[in-house]
């Protein structure tokens, strides 16, 4: 996986994603339902972290595939995924 | 141009696909990327509105030089109280609907932050029509 953000996102409501998140970002959400797909899609995210342990299924693995939006899977809670990565450099959407 | 998008109740696994399609259209065409990113955000606010209140509903798109207009008429609940309904955090979603991370009462709000002319026409036990227009300003926001 080679694919470049330029900002993170971080959120588990589908409207607020949509509206306040910017082209390119790294979206971490806890939703794991299809429509987090298309609203990435919308938003041109370029990958999804799943929090809390949220592992998504098959039929959303496979709308992603199609949409070549790169799926990652996390333990850690939305705050502390969010704060490891602002610690590393990346920065708000 | 315009496009009409059939949208069902209920029909979560194909919710978003007309407003993708929208999207696609208003690039292909040129519009300016602050007038598409208001209009997917009007247009899909809309069809997921029809699909969670509404029993099925037409989304419609026209693309003007100088504005996109969205239309979103369904037949469905209506809506009693459309000031009740524009406040933020209200919302009459049902429980199964706000675990899928919708129902936060941002969707006519965020409708009506997007658009530069707003109308919504509802009756009760009939349905409701939404017209939404964006501008397509050439110097961006």
């Amino acid at each position: 996986m080679d694919t470049e953000v330029n900002a993170g996102f971080g959120c588990d409501l589908i409207s607020d994603s949509l509206c306040f998140s910017r082209p390119d970002c790294l979206l971490l959400t806890g939703l794991t339902n299809i429509q987090i797909i298309r609203v990435a899609d919308m938003i041109e995210a370029r990958a999804i972290v799943f929090v809390r342990g949220k592992k998504p299924g098959q039929d959303i693995i496979t709308l992603a595939r199609e949409k070549n939006l790169p799926l990652l899977v996390t333990r850690r809670f939305l705050f502390e995924s969010c704060g490891l990565l602002y610690q590393h450099g990346l920065r708000s959407s | 141009m315009n496009m009409e998008f059939n949208v069902r109740g209920m029909d979560f696994t194909r919710a978003g696909e007309a407003s993708a399609k929208i999207k696609k259209a208003l690039q292909l065409v040129g519009m300016e990327v602050s007038t598409i990113r208001k209009a997917v955000i009007v247009a899909y606010e809309a069809e997921l509105n029809i699909v969670i209140h509404a029993r099925q509903g037409i989304l419609t798109l026209f693309v003007h030089p100088d504005r996109v207009e969205i239309i979103a008429e369904d037949e469905g609940p209506g809506i009693p109280d459309i000031a009740l309904a524009m406040q933020e955090g209200y919302s009459t979603a049902p429980p199964h609907v706000r675990e899928m991370g919708f129902g936060a009462g941002m969707g006519l709000p965020n409708i009506k932050r997007c658009s530069d002319h707003l109308d919504i026409d509802s009756r009760v036990n009939s349905g409701t029509r939404l017209k939404a227009t964006i501008f397509n300003n050439i110097n961006g926001e």
